[in-house]
């Protein structure tokens, strides 16, 4: 087993779902202890690889090799290494941890937990594959796979609008993977002898001005999932009108996939031309962090503050990713971890409130701190480490990305600095509109965060924590194969 | 025998405490309260012997790293030298004595263990700041101190006054904090390090070759990393969160907004010296940022009523100064000021807590003759009183004195005239203040007043004690030793005492001293005279200069117009622009449809109905009777004759 340990991450949630539709429908405990059980196998599996994960080595690791496709030399070719290995991880954990948050959730929609756990761990597998597969054309397919079932979860189990957010959500990246599929094509073509093959394609020269044009092929589709401005409207959308597990998985992992793209396959397939789109991300990049900061500011829903906090801190990814140095890159690598958990946190907490209240009315609420104290503390523990405290993880991949930044260019970094006080504002903001001031009559009825939720909530709780004291816990697995991609793009480490 | 390397148990002590506070107030509930002045205490006890050690001249420093910056590792450690230590010194004491005091301050209150969790933190950061010897951990520890400064000041939430009050104190030190963030990332970026000590060692370096590196680089670094003072010492135009931060409990004012925290800012002036000082055109800026602040929170204190918001200007007006000496080139100056000011303006806040405590009211108008009936309160206030008015030989007038000689002797006429006045108005606004709570008849007959417990007033008479002695080792009677002390840190001018200026300086408490004693003991009608002679002037003073007006309507409702603007445009254009897409693609293909439908479906369909139109003509032929046939092969043939043999 240990040889194919990454097969089996990507395939263990298949093997989860086929158990689910054989379950009967109406043995629902069944459906959700095989979701949980198989969720938490994933995480194991994924624990497993971590021991023998070398965080010093720079190259590709647990590779697994075999031809599916000879026709076209297309492989099945997974592997890993310090830049997909936290983002697997990562999807272990959320996944996990939203299927906790499901078993919770989902009850409201009584008799469709088969097609609920069903599809969640398909789009499980496709996140897995997504992160781990070496070959173009596999990638594409994971990618792809990532599409359907969030559609359904979306428009079956979403709020009032779901309809429109889910054909929104699926149309919008859809366009912008069919340009990634014709950009992979252009490579496939390309080179000699045609191959899907990172390890591969990544040793031949490509000329700059095949580059640039590939390169934006790529980046239509990478950019859309980020979200980068102004590509990012679907995301307050399909945010509000999604499930709140599925929110958690939208914000925790899927986003992650489109900056992901930029570090696997855009820089070190394109170099020349990724250092000439180098000031457009850039300015991209802060135009996401300030925008999405006013925006988030003005908001009065809770989740669709939440989903604009989530295009600046991801804009701060961005803005790492364009620095092309080491320090920009760790930032912006661990900040894709950080958002993570933490982004993912504060969903789980909007969704705690609406289970309870019905709304997520940000002027409706009013002095809940007095009357659920423990909801109260790990709000603001999460607030907190969204707008950057030192001592939370959050701080630490914000400080590195401006450093990293300051080193391109200072404008840039000063202006995306504004986007750290805006984070302030909004976060605190809410605090103050949700927690703090006279209690509502209205809400003398609701209850404190029960056991369940804390559960949930606890181990991304402790990972903020631990990374934002000690982050080199996480980037010493991160740094050597950062620092080999930044010699691919022929800068120094400094 | 202390080793060194005990002093992270300085900061890691209440550090515990407030984590266990945290996870189990719930069941310690006023035993909450012990484990953080033990922690205090202890911590107390073990930095002292090592301040003690550097006082004798010994150095203290080790570090480990914590990070990669690029290759270059960042080191975390301590350095305990004559600044860290006399800042630890102060901090250990104040914090403790102030804790002392909070038990029973805050007894009773419902949050209580949360309350010391808070200050727990609070201590940790700040201890974690005394002792750090880099500007990362540093500014770690200063954001945390305005988290719980955040917290402290909300601590009453369900006030919305007070949640407001902590939003603002958060978000308008952030404002200063990001600049001081982008300030030591420049100076990375110029000097490639940030820890204190290498710099310090680079810029004497630079200083004795003469020519400084990146001049221009390191003074943007200077200017930004003094934006983080200016929010975090509430100096102008950041000032206007410190008032407001006084909707906190007592001890909070006492201990965050008046002895530590606040002076952090000052603290980083000092701690970033070297640079300060090998930089021109800095210095100037801080100097008159400095001395407007001083001015300013003076005379806005003249005409203010409620207790502490009189001392939050005043601490204001005080922080002003010693940001002015720093400015000077006084780091000796500044950093004594520093000390001695969060003795007596500890002791001053912790006072009025006792009044609160003791009468319920914040109003001073509605207080008077107290003076018989908190006797311990009102005592120690009014030796806190001369201390900060500068009184000889109380420790306020060594440290203020060091600073005016600063700015005379450095020829800066008019910032020591400034000064001056300065002094003048917070010896006034001080005895306004306490000729009318503690002196006078009583003006509201609801009040009723008693002392506080012991638990509370023993820590004021403690501090009472510090703030008369705690300025013996700058003045002429130990020779100087503090200013000597601190000349070990960085290089800097040293001024010949001048009987002159302390002459200045004693008169000018003196004269504000009589004048207040005259107007509020006996002429009280000259104060309302006054203020309506010169109403421009009362009306700028008791509205606070407006600040708060201006900003709201220049800073916060743009703010607030933007982000509304921006979601508009979001949700309108670009937005917008998506499903203007989608509508466009939905129209297309309707067009399309009906293209598809009455066009080339059309045309498939036309052909259909011709055919069959015409087959209804000719299946009409196909009648079956033999002789038609015949006819028309007849009639065929007819017409091809005709045609052929053109007959016709």
């Amino acid at each position: 087993m240990s040889s194919h340990i990454l097969s089996w991450i990507i395939f263990a949630p298949l093997i989860g779902a086929a158990a689910v539709l054989l379950m009967p429908k109406s043995k629902t405990s069944w459906i959700r202890w095989c979701a949980l059980l198989t969720t938490l196998i994933v995480f194991g599996l994924t624990c497993y690889a971590l021991s023998m994960f070398q965080g010093s080595r720079a190259g590709f690791q647990m590779l697994e090799k075999a031809a599916w496709i000879p026709q076209f030399n297309v492989q099945y070719l997974v592997g890993t290494d310090g830049i997909s290995f936290p983002m697997v991880f990562l999807t272990a954990l959320i996944s996990l941890l939203a299927c906790m948050g499901s078993l919770a959730h989902i009850r409201v929609k009584e008799g469709r937990e088969k097609e609920y756990y069903f599809l969640f761990l398909l789009l499980e597998t496709g996140m897995m594959g997504t992160f781990l597969a070496l070959d173009l054309f596999l990638f594409y397919i994971f990618w792809e796979v990532v599409l359907v079932p969030m559609y359904f979860l979306i428009g079956i189990w979403g709020g009032p609008r779901r309809e429109y957010a889910a054909i929104k959500f699926f149309l919008y990246t859809l366009a912008g993977s069919l340009f990634m599929l014709l950009g992979i094509l252009a490579v496939y073509f390309a080179a000699s002898p045609h191959t899907f093959s990172m390890i591969d394609l990544v040793k031949m020269p490509r000329d700059f001005f095949f580059q640039k044009i590939v390169f934006l092929a790529f980046f239509l589709g990478f950019a859309i999932k980020v979200p980068i401005f102004p590509f990012h409207t679907w995301l307050p959308d399909a945010h509000v009108e999604a499930p709140t597990p599925i929110s958690v998985i939208l914000a925790g992992v899927l986003l992650k996939m489109g900056t992901y793209g930029f570090l696997r396959f855009s820089y070190p397939l394109f170099p020349e031309a990724a250092v000439w789109f180098q000031p457009a991300m850039g300015v991209l990049a802060v135009i996401g962090i300030v925008y999405g900061g006013f925006v988030a500011l003005a908001q009065t829903d809770f989740k669709k503050m939440v989903a604009y906090s989530s295009v600046s801190h991801m804009g701060f990814v961005l803005l790492g990713l364009a620095a092309m140095n080491a320090n920009g890159f760790r930032g912006a690598l661990l900040q894709m971890f950080n958002h993570g958990t933490i982004t993912g946190g504060l969903f789980l907490l909007v969704g705690v409130l609406y289970d309870r209240a019905h709304t997520r009315d940000l002027n409706d609420f009013g002095g809940l701190g007095a009357k659920m104290p423990g909801y109260a503390g790990i709000l603001t523990f999460f607030s907190l480490a969204s707008l950057g405290l030192p001592g939370l993880s959050g701080f630490i991949s914000e400080f590195l990305t401006l450093l990293g930044s300051y080193q391109y260019s200072k404008v840039m970094t000063a202006t995306a600095t504004i986007g750290i006080i805006l984070a302030a504002a909004y976060l605190l903001y809410m605090i103050q509109r949700v927690l703090l001031g006279q209690l509502n009559p209205k809400w003398t009825g609701l209850t404190d965060i029960n056991w369940q939720e804390v559960i949930t909530l606890a181990p991304l709780m402790v990972f903020i924590l631990a990374l934002g004291i000690y982050p080199n816990l996480i980037l010493d697995y991160m740094i050597p194969t950062l620092d080999g991609l930044l010699k691919i793009l022929g800068g120094a480490v400094r | 025998m202390v080793t060194s390397d005990q002093i992270i148990l300085v900061p890691l002590l209440p550090f515990i405490a407030f984590a266990v506070n945290l996870l189990a107030g719930r069941w310690l509930k006023h035993r909450a309260a012990w484990l953080s002045v033990a922690a205090s205490t202890i911590a107390c006890f073990i930095a002292i012997p090592v301040c003690w050690a550097v006082f004798q001249g010994n150095h203290f420093a080790n570090q480990g790293t914590w990070l990669m910056l690029g290759q270059t590792p960042l080191k975390f450690g301590y350095v305990m030298d004559p600044l860290s230590s006399s800042l630890l010194f102060m901090v250990t004491i104040v914090g403790t004595l102030i804790q002392i005091y909070a038990m029973g301050y805050m007894h009773g209150d419902p949050r209580y263990s949360r309350f010391f969790a808070y200050v727990s933190l609070f201590m940790s950061a700040m201890l974690t700041l005394s002792i750090s010897d880099n500007y990362l951990l540093f500014f770690m520890s200063w954001e945390i101190m305005g988290l719980c400064s955040y917290l402290l000041i909300g601590f009453y939430f369900e006030k919305d006054s007070a949640a407001k009050a902590g939003f603002k104190a958060f978000l308008t030190t952030r404002v200063g904090d990001v600049g001081f963030l982008i300030g030591f990332l420049t100076l990375f970026s110029a000097i490639g390090t940030l820890n204190f000590s290498e710099m310090n060692a680079l810029m004497a370096n630079a200083h004795h070759a003469g020519a400084p590196l990146h001049a221009g680089l390191l003074s943007l670094a200077a200017l930004l990393i003094f934006c983080g003072t200016i929010g975090k010492s509430a100096q102008f135009p950041l000032h206007v969160w410190l008032p407001d931060a006084m909707e906190g409990p007592t001890p909070v004012s006492a201990l965050i907004h008046a002895a530590t925290m606040v002076a952090a800012g000052v603290f980083l002036v000092a701690r970033s010296f070297s640079l300060f000082m090998i930089v021109p055109n800095v210095l100037p800026v801080v100097t008159v940022i400095g001395t407007i602040t001083a001015f300013m929170a003076a005379f806005i204190a003249l005409t203010q009523t409620d207790i502490k918001r009189i001392l939050a200007y005043s601490t204001i007006s005080q922080l002003g100064y010693m940001v002015t000496a720093l400015g000077l080139s006084g780091l000796g100056a500044g950093t004594f000021h520093l000390i001695t000011h969060a003795f007596f303006k500890a002791l001053l806040f912790m006072a009025a807590g006792s009044v609160i405590h003791g009468t319920h009211v914040q109003d001073i108008r509605e207080m008077g003759g107290l003076f018989k009936k908190m006797p311990h309160t009102a005592t120690t206030f009014i030796i806190a009183s001369l201390a900060l008015a500068g009184i000889p030989p109380l420790s306020g007038f060594w440290s203020k004195d060091e600073i005016l000689l600063s700015a005379f002797a450095s020829g800066h006429k008019i910032v020591f005239m400034i000064l001056l006045l300065t002094a003048f108005m917070t010896a006034f606004y001080m005895f306004r203040l306490i000729f009318l709570t503690f002196f006078g008849q009583p003006r509201n007959l609801k009040v009723h007043a008693h002392e506080s417990p012991a638990v509370m007033t023993a820590p004021l008479w403690a501090l009472a004690f510090g703030s008369i002695v705690i300025g013996f080792p700058g003045s002429p009677f130990m020779h100087h030793w503090f200013q000597k002390f601190m000349a070990h840190m960085v290089h800097h001018p040293e001024y010949e005492p001048s009987a002159f200026v302390m002459a200045c300086s004693v008169a000018a408490a003196v004269c504000g001293i009589s004048l207040a004693g005259v107007i509020y003991l006996k002429k009280i009608r000259w104060a309302q005279k006054t203020a309506e002679t010169f109403s421009f002037l009362y009306r700028l003073s008791l509205n606070k200069c407006y600040f708060d007006e201006l900003y709201s309507r220049c800073i916060v409702k743009p703010f607030q117009s933007l982000g509304r603007f921006l979601f508009g445009f979001d949700a309108r254009i670009v937005d917008g622009a998506v499903n203007g897409t989608g509508h466009a693609t939905l129209f297309i293909s309707a067009v399309k449809g009906w293209i598809d439908k009455y066009i080339v479906d059309g045309l498939v369909n036309f052909t259909g109905t011709l055919t069959h139109f015409l087959n209804s003509i000719v299946k009409r032929l196909q009648t079956g009777f033999v002789q038609n046939y015949l006819l028309i092969v007849f009639i065929g043939i007819l017409v091809f004759l005709v045609w052929e043999l053109k007959i016709i």
